[in-house]
């Protein structure tokens, strides 16, 4: 009997005797599952369970949910196939996995179009009810590919996940309908018999879930509990899987997506700072979560508005600035669009703004359920004029928690919009998180002016009118550059400000060419002394490497995994991620200059490539994908075996 | 700081006027609306730092640089947006938008309704010349069939908006229609959105000298208004004309021109009430169209309902009663933790 093999290495001999002593139990480091079905197959609440209680298990996890942008596609058909993918393992992991090792399908449609990703000998857990003509007939299949042999190289397992849930479920009084709504639970329960996973957390959750209909509880318990002694039962494998709990740094820990941190992390920032945060979105896939989650967090002094379309989104979250609370406003590709005039305004009226931009494949509608990285100089360039915003980018799921509250960090000091540019795949991902001690967080807490700041205020670097003690000049900047916060309702500090270009120092309406010319100057330069706060581009490898690899925002795992597997096979290979887009680190010219390649992978066709090379004339090469999925490992290691070749 | 700032309430015009030219052309309605602005403010209470102006883009967007208030001069049609934003940020704040009727019913029609329906506390002046000023002479959605202007250079084939119908659709809390020229009137009606609690529209007839002069002349010309324009008062019938003999009768559900003494006597007459919960009749009034009918100026609705505001403290104070105030250390309960020794 051969282990799962792919990125999962045998840690105990076979021969185990399992607990009721008829099969094996075999020790492997770690194992990625998918569950595919019809999109009205509940896979995504199959998925996030098992992930769940392999968190709670202390396996690291990461995740990789992929679903269809219709609702309900026809049902079995193949654009209505939706999937979640679970990497839990006993070891630290970046990634949700490149290769299967087990994979459930309920249907044909699910099977043909998920396939391709099992590993030769890997599991297929098919759920044989649903291969009925018309079934197969809805896939494309011309013969049940269950009879005419193209699956010997797998290990085939069919069970009868609607018969035996209907079973289970008899004497529930549910309708047929509902009675077939468990089939998930069933599956699962199979699942968690493979891994050797307990049911409590399920259990838990489906109670809480249907609390309100005991009959639903009942049903959904016995399904997950009839799928687990289904397979103890009938000895469904000769053989269970057991993965370990993952040697990680002490701590509490909990399960969290990107889009979960970044409302966490927002709020977080929002209390730290002592400022009411306004957060406004129109709803949006992938973004609209972030939205749904803070409307449910009124006790921490969030407001949350739905707007009427995305302008006003950023409206609203620009005049809340303007009134001196936080505003935020999250969206995607399409909405970032409709969004720049207003991102204009705010950077010319130096306003604090952060924008969320949760990325998805473009250009227009593009792939609204599916990852792309390609937004980046959207928001580098994206606006009439010279319009300046910072960029920042988080690297995982748990890494939104910190970039939201550095988002808000520097959109507070320099009185800047802040874009952050995460994306479908970090959004819905999910994967552990350190619980932060609150004594560690930051402190972004923000002085208001209160006073006039004519003579005397501040550095006044780039004062051209003669200063008045008695005024309060709304553009008579900081050492930083950036202008003071004046927050309506102070006295004495009455102040206009709008879009029109503003005079330097007084921020009173102003064509002159000289001063339109310095102005744009500011603004930018202010956008760049934002790298003056910021820590340098961090080289993780040797410095003599022969290859740097350069990443940013959510292809990170995949790159640190690609590139932990080149030092294992000797190469010499170093990384790099910005976390920062605009600016840049301080040091990115140097860490450029020290290398002869530089190979830079991301989900679009050459982003950030161009910048690099526009900026700092560097010979980088790319590796581009633009089909709406992330990066597999084996991609990026054979990128790099070709720049070393 | 000066004391005035603070003080209250005694703030003069003066008090109220920003240290910046203002530019708009000799002769602008504009001029008048900036001039009782002030006036009226000089009575409502409200100290100046208290105040804001948020305008879109157009002439009378420039109105915030004009006022010693906080202001924010933003970008075409969003202005609504901005405005509710701030108050969201700053529920102390008395919020004013200024807006004209290209900016507001055009390109931030959108937005002037979802304000509207939220019931947002803030006040809209929607100055209304029927004309793009600043862009030098277009039709606007509120100019009749037939203007003549550089892109209808044969006549507009359009059928204008109707500001306050659109607002009563949005069911707005207050709406009221003004006239530029006729100054003690615009200052108590600017006085009575000032002091209405909700979103308050102000149509505003402006005159636009340079494009579109004299479009509401028989509304200003003082030897034909009063055969055009109807006063409402709470509570009183609805009459006009230099005699004062015309006024307004229902018929069916047809607002009707009649001579009192000879078509019906006083007491048929149609009596103005602006409390009404269902708009229907302020509707009727505000489709009254010259030359048909007289055009009604006053206050055709103004109901307490509550604010956009008030409903999200309410909520806010409820989900704290329930569980307390959040701790950030509360936010990471949320979910299942585990904990690794």
């Amino acid at each position: 009997m051969t282990p799962p093999n792919g990125s999962s290495g045998v840690i105990t001999p076979p021969g185990t005797p399992s607990r009721n002593g008829h099969h094996t139990v075999q020790e492997v480091e770690s194992i990625t599952i998918r569950f595919a079905g019809d999109s009205g197959d509940g896979m995504q609440l199959a998925g996030t369970q098992f992930t769940n209680t392999s968190a709670l298990l202390g396996n690291d996890i990461a995740t990789f949910p992929d679903f269809p942008a219709e609702i309900r596609a026809p049902a079995g058909t193949l654009p209505g196939v939706s999937g979640f993918q679970v990497h839990f393992s006993s070891t630290d992991i970046h990634t949700p996995g490149d290769v299967l090792n087990a994979l459930v399908v309920m249907n044909p449609a699910a099977l043909k179009t998920n396939l391709k990703d099992l590993e030769p000998g890997g599991y297929l857990i098919v759920n044989g009810d649903a291969f009925g003509v018309s079934d197969l007939d809805k896939a494309r299949y011309k013969v049940s590919p269950l009879d005419d042999g193209s699956l010997k190289n797998y290990r085939v397992v069919r069970v009868s996940i609607g018969k035996l849930t209907r079973e289970a479920v008899a004497e529930c009084k549910l309708s047929p309908r509902e009675a077939d709504r468990c089939k998930n639970f069933f599956a699962l329960g199979l699942v968690y018999w493979m891994y050797e996973r307990p049911l409590e957390t399920t259990l838990k959750w489906i109670r809480d879930k249907f609390g309100k209909n005991p009959q639903f509880v009942d049903a959904n318990s016995r399904a997950l509990k009839a799928g687990y002694n289904y397979g103890e039962t009938v000895e469904l494998l000769p053989v269970q899987y057991k993965v370990a709990k993952a040697k990680i740094a002490p701590g509490t820990y909990r399960k969290i997506t990107g889009n979960e941190a970044l409302a966490l992390g927002l709020v977080a920032a929002s209390m730290k700072a002592k400022k009411t945060l306004v957060f406004s979105g129109y709803p949006i896939t992938p973004a609209s979560s972030v939205l749904e989650q803070l409307a449910d967090m009124k006790r921490f002094g969030v407001k949350t508005l739905q707007a009427e379309d995305e302008i006003a989104a950023a409206g609203v979250a620009i005049g809340a600035s303007f009134g001196g609370a936080i505003g935020v406003t999250a969206t995607s590709g399409p909405g970032i669009c409709l969004k720049s005039e207003a991102i204009g305004l705010a950077v010319m009226t130096e306003l604090p703004l952060v924008i969320l931009d949760i990325q998805r494949g473009g250009p227009s509608t593009g792939l609204p359920t599916k990852t792309e990285q390609a937004d980046l100089l959207q928001a580098m360039f994206g606006r009439n004029g010279e319009c300046p915003a910072a960029i920042i980018a988080p690297q995982s799921p748990s890494d939104c928690f910190d970039i939201a509250l550095e988002a808000v960090r520097i959109a507070t000091r320099f009185m800047c919009p802040v874009f952050l540019l995460s994306d479908g795949y970090i959004a819905n991902g999910a994967e552990p998180w350190k619980v932060p001690a609150v004594a560690n967080l930051p402190n972004l807490e923000v002085k208001n002016i209160t006073e006039p700041n004519g003579a005397g205020w501040g550095g006044a670097a780039h004062e051209n009118g003669a200063g008045d003690a008695a005024k309060y000049l709304p553009y008579k900047r900081d050492e930083l550059l950036a202008r003071p916060w004046a927050l309506p309702g102070t006295p004495g500090l009455e102040h206009r400000i709008g879009g029109i270009e503003k005079q330097d120092v007084t921020g009173n309406i102003n064509y002159d060419p000289e001063n339109h010319e310095h102005m744009v100057r500011t603004r930018a330069q202010k956008i760049e002394n934002i790298a003056l706060t910021i820590p340098d581009l961090d080289v993780i490898g040797p410095a003599d490497a022969d290859l740097l690899v350069i990443g940013w925002g959510g292809t990170h795992g995949t790159i640190t995994t690609a590139i932990e597997r080149a030092r294992r096979k000797g190469q010499k290979v170093a990384q790099a991620h910005f976390r920062y887009l605009n600016p840049m680190p301080k040091n990115t010219a140097e860490v450029l200059a020290r290398f002869k390649k530089i190979l830079v992978p991301e989900l679009n066709s050459g982003q950030l490539l161009w910048l690099l090379r526009a900026k700092f004339l560097a010979p980088a090469q790319g590796l581009n994908k633009i089909q709406g999925r992330p990066f597999l490992v084996s991609e990026i290691e054979s990128a790099i075996d070709g720049m070393l070749k | 700081m000066s004391a005035s700032a603070t003080a209250l309430p005694t703030l003069s015009t003066k008090d109220l006027s920003s240290d910046q030219e203002v530019r708009w052309c000799p002769g602008c309605g504009d001029y008048s609306i900036l001039a009782q602005m002030k006036k009226a403010l000089t009575t409502v209470g409200v100290p100046r730092e208290k105040m804001a102006f948020v305008s879109g883009i157009g002439c009378s967007s420039r109105f915030p640089y004009y006022m010693n208030t906080y202001g924010f001069h933003t970008i075409h049609g969003r202005a609504p947006t901005f405005a509710t934003g701030l108050r969201l940020a700053n529920p102390d704040l008395q919020v004013w938008v200024v807006t004209g009727d290209g900016d507001g019913l055009s390109i931030g029609g959108n937005h002037t309704i979802h304000l509207l329906r939220r019931n947002v506390d803030v006040k809209v002046l929607l100055f209304n010349n029927e004309i793009y000023g600043l862009t030098k002479g277009q039709y606007s959605p509120t100019s009749r069939p037939g203007t003549k202007t550089k892109t209808s250079p044969v006549g507009s084939v359009e059928s204008p908006i109707r500001p306050l119908t659109i607002a009563l659709a949005a069911e707005a809390t207050f709406v009221a229609r003004t006239i530029d020229v006729d100054v003690q009137h615009l200052v108590a009606i600017l006085q009575r959105a000032a002091a209405h609690k909700g979103t308050a529209f102000v149509e505003i007839y402006q005159n636009c000298k340079i494009f579109n002069d004299g479009v509401f002349e028989y509304a200003t010309d003082k030897s034909v208004k009063a055969e055009h324009v109807l006063y409402l008062e709470h509570g009183k019938p609805m009459i006009f004309g230099k005699d004062r003999n015309k006024g307004i009768r229902l018929n069916g559900l047809k607002p009707e021109v009649v001579e009192i003494g000879k078509d019906c006597g006083p007491d048929d007459l149609l009596i103005h009430d602006e409390t009404l919960s269902e708009p229907t009749l302020a509707n009727l009034l505000s489709r009254m169209v010259n030359p048909e009918f007289p055009e009604v100026v006053g206050v055709l609705r103004a109901v307490r309902k509550p604010t956009y505001e008030e409903l999200m403290d309410k909520q806010a104070a409820d989900a704290v009663a329930k569980k307390g105030p959040g701790k950030i250390e509360d936010l990471f309960k949320a979910e299942d933790t585990w904990t690794v020794e």
